[in-house]
């Protein structure tokens, strides 16, 4: 997806982890994934460079779809859709 | 016909023992009783059950100092026993760095800088992994030789006395295991 097409999408679930380091960030997207139905969008946001790579890693070991990730001033917006 | 089914037990059994090893699930050894090897050993662990494995922490030797809490007393402990608690850390604000201690003032600067940079305390981590199901198995024989009593470990949900062996059952029914 482009950068456009993720700052456009309606989002059913926002979790701001920008409060927390390493393992936070994927703790608190596995809290939320739960609260919504699959194929709805999720965006986590997170301040800590690692997660941008350990959410897709962890969606796709989870059958998450991984849509992409937008930087914004120091942070970072990663979206998924829950399989 | 005999030696179909002969064949197709021996097939059972095979699969059968493939199959151990393979449930999803984390063994850690947790030996150090360094704050930093501490935090590395509970941020795996916690991380670990975002992917919903099982996560089992076996404590020995100087990690069991981490699990006390110094707020609880024993009495009636014997000469050696309490001559080991007077030299050990007990409780997990009195462990240091591995490196760079330099007297305990490593340590405390390492600790400013988690706080300023939002990483979770050892505490805070003890208290995520008991909310997420983390289990903590501890060595019956390093308690003992550290002179740690059982009512003088922390509260926390999941926490079993045990041996060498529940370790080696756990491990060998895991994906991975650590020794940390």
């Amino acid at each position: 997806m482009t950068q456009d097409e993720l700052q456009a999408l309606t989002v059913n679930k926002s979790v701001d982890a920008r409060g927390t380091a390493c393992p936070g960030p994927l703790l608190e997207a596995k809290k939320a994934i739960g609260t919504i139905g699959s194929g709805e969008i999720m965006e986590v946001l997170s301040a800590d460079e690692g997660t941008k790579r350990d959410i897709p890693k962890w969606a796709n070991k989870k059958g998450h779809e991984y849509l992409g990730t937008v930087e914004d001033s120091g942070y970072f917006k990663i979206y998924l859709k829950k399989g | 016909m005999e030696s179909i089914e002969q064949s197709i037990k021996e097939l059972q059994q095979k699969v059968a023992s493939l199959e151990k090893g393979t449930e999803d699930q984390l063994s850690m050894v947790v030996f150090s009783g360094d704050l930093d090897k501490l935090l590395a050993a509970l941020i795996i662990a916690t991380g670990a059950t975002a992917m919903d494995m099982k996560v089992k922490l076996f404590f020995t030797f100087w990690a069991t100092t981490a699990l006390c809490d110094k707020t609880k007393k024993v009495k009636n402990k014997d000469f050696m026993s309490k001559l080991f608690g007077l030299v050990l850390p007990k409780g997990t604000s009195k462990l240091k760095l591995s490196k760079m201690n330099m007297g305990g003032i490593g340590t405390s600067m390492l600790k400013s800088l988690m706080k300023k940079k939002n990483v979770a305390s050892l505490d805070e981590l003890f208290k995520t992994a008991a909310e997420l199901g983390v289990e903590i198995n501890v060595c019956e024989m390093s308690m003992d030789l550290m002179g740690i009593k059982k009512e003088e470990l922390i509260d926390y949900p999941n926490l079993n006395i045990c041996g060498v062996a529940t370790f080696l059952i756990d491990a060998e029914e895991s994906k991975i295991q650590l020794f940390i």
